[in-house]
Formats: C-alpha cells, sequence, structure tokens
C-alpha cells in the first residue's frame, strides 16, 4: 500500500540548534500510528513543521503528500491543505479553542470557509458533528463559549472542528494529557470510533505507552531528535530493540511496598476533616457577603508509620487541599492530629510539627526558588529546626540528605554552590525531596510528586522514595491521580470526588474490586 | 565569584547571569558606562569646574583655595574679600616668577559671575566661555555639570524613595492579600487621586522652595504604579510551591517574603528602574522650566531651558541643554533596554544549557 504521508529526512532547527535530526516516516491510509517520545524530543515540533506551524523553525527535508511536498507549498496552498486534508486537535482544548466565540461559530467557520456552505447549513452540520462526538445536547452546547462546557466537551468539540472537513490525516498532539483521567479513556474510545467510521489515518503524539497500546496500531519512538525505533505495537512493546525504548517500556512502575509492622504507631488522624473556602456569591449579592464553598467534607483517614496512604481523584476533587490541611497550611474543621497533636495555626507551637511533616510538590521548577542556591535552598530547614549546628555541620547533613536521593559532589561538582536552573526535572524532584528529608521528617506529603516528569524519570523517582521508606520508615500521604503510582507505592487507597471520601481500603481491594463505578472509571481510563 | 582557573562548570547565579546578558548587550553596556562616567564626572565637577585654582603656590606659601579661600589681601590685594582668581591683577600677581596656580579645566563655579567678562551676557560660546553664558554671565558648562548632577541625584533619591515604598507596600498586599490588600487598594485609589500639580504650587507657595521639600512631595506620589506591579507578582509568587514548601518548613511570614518571595518578584522592579530615573529627571526638569522647583539659583537643566525660551536667539543656551537633556535620556532608555533584555525569562529559557 502506498503511504500517504512521507516524511523524507525532516530536520527542524531553531537558529543554530537543530531540534530534529533527520526523521523519516510513513504513514498508510486509514493507520493509527502513535509517536512516542519524552518532552524535547522534537515529536510536536515535527508535526508542527508539516502543517508550516512551527515558528521560526528552518525545516528542510520532505513530506510527500499525494504527490506534492509539504514542506515546499506556497502559504496559500498549504492552507488548502490544513484543515481539509490534515488536521490537528492539540493538548489543551481552553486555549484551542477561542474564548470569544460560541463552540457552534468557531465548527461553523471552519465549514463556511473550507466548503462553501451557507451560515446556516454550517451552523447545522457543526451541530451533526458535535452529535457525532457523543457530546450530550448538541445544539444547546453548540452555542455555548469555551468556558461554559466541561474539559471533556472541549475536547470533543476540538474533535468535531477537526473532523469538520472529512481529513485524510489526523495529527493528535497528547489529545488527552491535559483531561482527567476518567476522561480520557472515553476521549481514546471516541478517537478510535471516528477513526474506523471515517477510515481516516491518525497520529498520536504522546508520551503515555497505556495509550500507545489501547489505541495505536503501530509506534514509532523518538529520542532526542532520532527516530530510534518503529514497528508494530505489540511487536515493539513486547521486545523493544533500541535501549531507549527497552528504557520506556521498563519505565512503568513496579510494586514495591514494605510490610506494614502491625503494631506501628499512627501517625497521622483524621476524623470529619473539612475544609471550605470563602467564595463570592454571583451577581449582586456577592457584594455583601461570601458563600462557602466545601472542597473536603468531612474525610476520615488514618496513616500509620512506615505506611503510604494514597488519596485519588481527578482534579477538583479535593486531595491537593487535604494534603495542604494535613500540612497544616489551611484552616480546618473536624479533628486532625498529626502525633497526637493538632495542628494550632500560630508558628512556635507547630514547629515541631512542622518538623515531623514535610511535603513534596509536583512542580519541580516552581517548588525550589530559582535565586537560592542548593546549599541555601536545602539547608534553610536545619537553620531554623537545628539552629544549634555550626555552618560546617549543617553543609555536612545537606550533602548527606543530598547523598541520600542520589545526588553526589562527584557528578556535580561544587552542588551546594549550584542553582536549580543547572538540574533536569529529576533532579529538582530529587532536590525538592532533599528539603523534606534534611530535618528527618516521620511523614512526607507527596503530591503529585511524579506527575510533571517524563516517564522514565517518574520511575527513578518512585524508586527513590520507595528505597527511603524502607530504609527510614517513613509514612506517606501520596496525591496522585496516577493508578500505576497508587499501584507501585500504596498500601491504602482514599478515591475522592467532589470533595467527598467515596471509597477507602486496601489497595487491592479498590484497584481490583472497586465498589464505586467511578472508582472503576477511574481504573480503566489509566489504560 | 571563586576564580574559573579550571575549566569546570562553574555555577553562576541567577543575577550573575542576568549581568551577563545585559554585558553582552552592547548598546545598553556602553550607556551604563557612559552614564557612570558622566555621573562620576560631574560627582567631581568641583575639579573639573571652579572659579578656584586647585592648587597656589605663592611667595613660597602653599594654598589650597579650593577647599579654603584665602582673602585677597594674602595675593598682595587690597581688601580682605575672599580672592576672585578671575581678576586680571590677581592673575597677573600668580605668573609671576616663581609662583604658580593650578586650575580646574574649566574655571568657572556654576554661580559665579565673571565681572571681567569681554562679551555682554549671554555670551556667545569662545575660548573663555566655551560653551558661552547665560542671560546673567554665568559659564553654561558649569551650569550644565551641576544641574546634571543634581538631576541625576535627585532621580536617584526618588527612585530609591519611591521604589522603597512601591515595594514595601506592594509586598504587604500581595503576600497578605484579603482584607489588608482590599483596604490598602482603596487606600491608593483616594491617594492617587490628589492633584499632584496642584498640591506643588499650593507647597511652593507656603514653604520656601527647597530639593529637599520636593523630593519628599515627589516621593509621596511617586510610589503607586510601582506598588501595583510588586503587588502582582507577589499575588502570583505567593502560590509558587517553593513558597507553600517554605511555609510547610515553619518559616516566618518575614523571611518567606525576603528569601522567597521578594527575590522572584522583582523583575518588573528593576525593569522599571531607568524609566522611574528618567522620569524623575523629565518631572524635576519640567517643575524647574515651570518656576515650581528648585530655589533660584540652583543650577538646573530647566531653568536653563527656561533661559533658552526667554533668550530665543542665545541659542547655544537652549541647544546645549537639549543636547544634555536627551543625551541622559537616551543613555537611560538604552540601559533600561538592555536591563528588559537581560530579565526577560523568555531570553533566560533561550540561553544554551539552562
Amino acid at each position: 500500500m502506498s503511504a500517504l504521508l512521507s516524511l523524507r529526512n525532516l530536520r527542524v532547527a531553531f537558529g543554530a540548534r537543530e531540534v530534529v535530526h533527520g526523521l523519516s516516516l510513513d504513514i498508510a491510509p486509514g493507520e493509527k500510528l502513535a509517536l512516542v517520545g519524552e518532552s524535547g524530543s522534537g515529536k510536536t515540533v515535527s508535526a508542527l513543521a508539516l502543517l508550516g506551524l512551527a515558528r521560526g523553525a528552518r525545516v528542510s527535508g520532505q513530506a510527500l503528500w499525494g504527490g506534492r511536498d509539504l514542506l515546499t507549498l506556497s502559504q496559500p496552498a498549504l492552507e488548502a491543505v490544513r484543515g481539509s486534508e490534515i488536521a490537528m486537535i492539540f493538548q489543551e482544548p481552553m486555549t484551542a479553542l477561542n474564548p470569544l466565540f460560541t463552540v457552534g461559530e468557531q465548527i461553523a467557520e471552519v465549514l463556511q470557509w473550507k466548503t462553501g456552505l451557507s451560515r446556516s447549513a454550517a451552523w447545522a452540520r457543526a451541530v451533526e458533528l458535535l452529535a457525532d462526538t457523543g457530546i450530550t445536547e448538541p445544539a444547546r452546547r453548540a452555542a455555548a463559549y469555551p468556558h461554559q462546557i466541561s474539559g471533556g466537551q472541549r475536547q470533543r468539540a476540538m474533535i468535531a472542528m477537526a473532523l469538520a472537513c472529512a481529513p485524510k490525516l489526523l495529527l493528535a498532539d497528547e489529545p488527552t494529557t491535559a483531561l482527567d483521567v476518567a476522561l480520557r479513556g472515553q476521549i481514546l474510545d471516541l478517537l478510535d470510533s471516528l477513526q474506523a467510521r471515517h477510515g481516516m489515518a491518525v497520529l498520536l503524539i504522546t508520551h503515555d505507552l497505556n495509550i500507545v497500546r489501547r489505541f495505536a496500531d503501530r509506534v514509532a519512538v523518538m529520542e532526542e531528535g532520532h527516530l530510534v525505533e518503529q514497528g508494530a505495537v505489540a511487536e515493539v512493546l513486547a521486545n523493544p530493540q533500541h535501549s531507549y525504548t527497552r528504557r520506556l517500556v521498563s519505565s512503568i512502575p513496579v510494586r514495591k511496598v514494605t510490610v506494614l509492622q502491625p503494631d506501628a504507631p499512627v501517625l497521622l488522624e483524621a476524623q470529619a476533616l473539612r475544609v471550605s473556602y470563602p467564595v463570592p456569591l454571583p451577581g449582586w449579592r456577592g457584594w455583601w457577603s461570601k458563600g462557602t464553598f466545601v472542597a473536603v467534607k468531612g474525610a476520615d483517614l488514618s496513616l500509620r508509620q512506615g505506611e503510604t496512604l494514597a488519596v485519588m481523584g481527578e482534579s477538583g476533587s479535593g486531595k491537593s487541599t487535604l494534603a495542604l490541611a494535613a500540612l497544616g497550611l489551611l484552616p480546618h474543621g473536624g479533628t486532625l492530629r498529626v502525633m497526637g497533636q493538632a495542628w494550632s495555626g500560630s508558628p512556635a507551637p507547630d514547629l515541631p510539627l512542622r518538623r515531623a511533616v514535610q511535603v513534596v510538590f509536583q512542580d519541580p521548577f516552581s517548588s525550589l526558588s530559582p535565586r537560592m542556591s542548593v546549599g541555601e535552598i536545602v539547608g534553610e530547614g536545619l537553620r531554623l529546626h537545628a539552629p544549634e549546628l555550626s555552618p560546617a555541620q549543617r553543609s555536612a547533613r545537606v550533602a548527606q540528605a543530598l547523598q541520600e536521593v542520589g545526588l553526589r559532589e562527584a557528578e556535580f561538582p561544587g552542588l551546594l554552590a549550584r542553582y536549580p536552573h543547572e538540574f533536569s526535572g529529576g533532579q529538582r524532584q530529587r532536590l525538592a525531596i532533599a528539603r523534606a528529608l534534611v530535618i528527618e521528617p516521620r511523614l512526607l506529603v507527596l503530591d503529585e510528586p511524579t506527575s510533571a516528569l517524563d516517564v522514565s524519570i517518574q520511575k527513578q523517582v518512585l524508586d527513590l522514595l520507595q528505597d527511603l521508606q524502607a530504609r527510614r520508615g517513613l509514612s506517606y500521604l501520596l496525591i496522585t491521580h496516577d493508578v500505576a503510582v497508587v499501584r507501585a507505592m500504596a498500601h491504602t487507597v482514599l478515591v475522592m470526588k467532589d470533595g467527598a471520601v467515596i471509597e477507602a481500603g486496601s489497595v487491592d481491594d479498590v484497584l481490583t474490586r472497586p465498589r464505586e463505578a467511578y472508582t472503576r472509571e477511574l481504573v480503566q481510563g489509566a489504560g | 565569584m571563586s576564580a574559573p582557573s579550571v575549566p569546570v562548570a562553574v555555577s553562576l547565579s541567577p543575577t550573575w547571569r542576568a549581568w551577563r546578558r545585559f554585558r553582552a548587550h552592547k548598546r545598553g553596556f556602553i550607556s551604563l558606562v557612559l552614564f557612570v562616567a558622566l555621573f562620576a564626572l560631574s560627582l567631581a565637577a568641583e575639579l573639573v569646574s571652579n572659579d578656584k585654582p586647585l592648587l597656589v603656590r605663592y611667595e613660597g606659601q602653599w594654598f589650597v583655595p579650593i577647599v579654603h579661600n584665602p582673602p585677597e589681601t594674602a595675593f598682595g590685594g587690597d581688601f580682605a574679600s575672599p580672592t576672585d582668581f578671575l581678576d586680571p591683577f590677581i592673575r597677573q600677581q600668580l605668573a609671576r616668577p616663581g609662583n604658580w596656580a593650578v586650575y580646574p579645566p574649566n574655571p568657572y563655579h556654576h554661580s559665579t559671575l565673571n565681572y571681567f567678562a569681554k562679551q555682554p551676557n549671554p555670551a556667545a560660546p569662545s575660548v573663555d566661555n566655551w560653551l558661552g553664558t547665560d542671560d546673567r554671565g554665568r559659564d553654561l558648562l558649569a551650569r550644565l555639570l551641576y544641574g546634571f548632577r543634581l538631576s541625576v541625584l535627585f532621580a536617584l533619591a526618588l527612585t530609591i524613595s519611591g521604589t522603597l515604598l512601591g515595594v514595601v507596600t506592594g509586598a504587604v498586599q500581595g503576600y497578605f492579600a484579603g482584607k489588608t490588600d482590599l483596604f490598602m487598594q482603596r487606600f491608593i485609589e483616594i491617594w492617587s487621586a490628589m492633584p499632584e500639580l496642584y498640591l506643588l504650587i499650593i507647597f511652593s507657595a507656603l514653604f520656601e522652595r527647597s530639593v529637599g521639600l520636593l523630593l519628599v512631595l515627589l516621593s509621596l506620589f511617586g510610589w503607586m504604579g510601582l506598588s501595583d506591579y510588586v503587588r502582582a507578582e507577589f499575588l502570583r509568587n505567593r502560590q509558587l510551591e517553593c513558597v507553600r514548601a517554605a511555609r510547610a518548613l515553619g518559616l516566618s511570614d518575614a523571611r518567606i517574603i525576603w528569601r522567597h518571595v521578594l527575590p522572584n518578584s522583582l523583575t518588573p522592579v528593576v525593569t522599571f528602574l531607568p524609566f522611574r530615573m528618567s522620569a524623575a529627571i523629565v518631572a524635576l526638569t519640567s517643575l524647574d522650566f515651570l518656576g515650581l522647583g528648585v530655589p533660584l539659583g540652583t543650577p538646573s537643566l530647566g531653568e536653563l531651558l527656561e533661559q533658552g525660551k526667554s533668550n530665543i536667539d542665545a541659542w547655544w543656551i537652549s541647544l546645549s541643554t537639549f543636547i544634555a537633556l536627551v543625551g541622559t535620556l537616551l543613555l537611560l532608555t538604552f540601559m533600561a533596554e538592555a536591563l528588559r533584555d537581560a530579565l526577560d525569562p523568555r531570553q533566560i529559557n533561550r540561553e544554551p544549557g539552562a
């Protein structure tokens, strides 16, 4: 079968830096090809370069599309190809849709422009397209503005818009990454069924091997601008040839937890924990009084020494709020005790508790102040909690904590004087863990500790956390939306939805025999 | 900074890296060097432009008139009044064998009236007065040099006071947010509604005009714009995870503000510094031009512009003042441009290896 699109030696460079080094790839008509790689591997920029959308890039090579080279087409000719023959959907549907127009108008505009339909016919067709994507009440949604519909619906609207002119190739750039776990499966199923119905080819760009396994026929793996391996999905995943692919495949976290001591003391305990925020009431009533938004509605939990309690849920479920409350950073109702003591809210009496409970956040870039050196960042807690240490002793403790998380002076000369910008995401996350560890806490709150990291780094950080728990008997309160992380780390699980705990139990019970439909959706959405 | 004698990866602090980017910006860096040189020169104005010699040797005696001006009788004059070194008689005395004097390059102070001038005032540029004189016979170069010094010092003081006030109020509003923010915002709205120019006119009628009064008045109204920027930065940065981590460590609010939020919120402040300087210079100049600024007799660019306007045929007054003013503002703008590029986060990300 002749290829629909053939890339021959595609090179993309920004200034003097080449980011894609000669990519050659064929996509057959009706094929589902996944392009896999970590951030910075050049997968998205290759797709953008095809459509002439990689701004400021020098593109060379060939992209043969029906006998024409896309890279040499004139701007008007390229515009004719975009949308009608090759369409694209993006990661973040909120920013990909124009907030000032209704969803229907945006789809109808494409139709009017590309197919010359009349205004009313285009609108009718837009509603049909929305209906095809499984949006409930399509006529009403078409008249809605992007902010008025949910994230999943927005992504469906984006898909409807991309399919408006029945393209032969759909470029889907991380179409599910910005969505909640429970929705990811649905969107993938939708793409799958639409692909089957229209017979178009799909180039799915992703970093997630679960999605590849679930969706694609063929997979191409990119590393640092090079295509390192391609082949049928089952074959590549079962028998990866290239070392990088092997690393990607083996990066799926492995369960390794320490067995709990039956008499382990309870470190963190909450009954009917409730956290609420004041929010303005709608309309003029908001001028005078505030309503309350209850972010956590009466959660019960208990966490013992050496145990990992995972709190699962999608964004907005209140799981991060729960973590902040456990850290004593938010006023809360109900009882919450850390080692039998409640947060007082004033600094001095809370100091011993602060030492016992530390936190690692999600974003390794914003969690380290860029203007402080490593020594200052990690040593800051010691200054406060162990003021008796001399500067030399403090440096020694900092170096020891850094060594414990795998950052050694030997690999990074002058480690303590370095600044965060010199470290990669995974190394920064290690720094954040070292900052928490250096004051020897007993409980670590891990707020999505791996979700901002690339897959192969995720595994390393999880391994580190597992080791630390085994060595130090730490307790973890693990906040995550990632079922694989829960499976790898947790002893017990709480599932939260809309602020309420809907299911709790041991990790086996909840993940293999979920009682609630919502939990099932979460577990299945992860693939 | 440790000397990088071995070619290992030297760790540079973000501030140091910003400085390197600033230095790489040629026009901005040259502007900075020129500006600093001019400012240093003007700080040493007494040595450069003065009507008293720096050192005098007269009949075996040493005099340092620039520090202590001896009476004329010391040099064979008739009166016990301070010596006027522009007097041809004194010059003649000092030129006698064995006597000598080291004069500054430009032998006029900004307030010097040359009673022995050869031309009527205002005098066009000549060998005696390189840039000519103003309508009272004072040397224009001296007026410009001292006027530049006053403008820059005033602008520095105004910038520092306005920045401090702005950063403190913005920081308090942004960090504590909520009610504190609400009330301070309302106060700022009321405060910025006060008519600044009328207040200046009223105060200049009530009190004797002085640079200090002007500085206080302009400072009181000059901080609001900046505090808004700092507030916005703080509102954003207090949500950063590093700030939450610091709170979880148990650090005090003051320490969190000082160590974690403030250093990450200073980009707009620093970027605006040169613009604030030039705004302050323009403000002082225009007030002086209107006659509401510094006291009479103080050398000032605005007062010179006003003179140029009233003596339109004495073109050297307006032209040289104009060049001095535009040059200063241009240098500041170029510096601001380089500073903005040096602190631009997109530039930082583009840097290789960052």
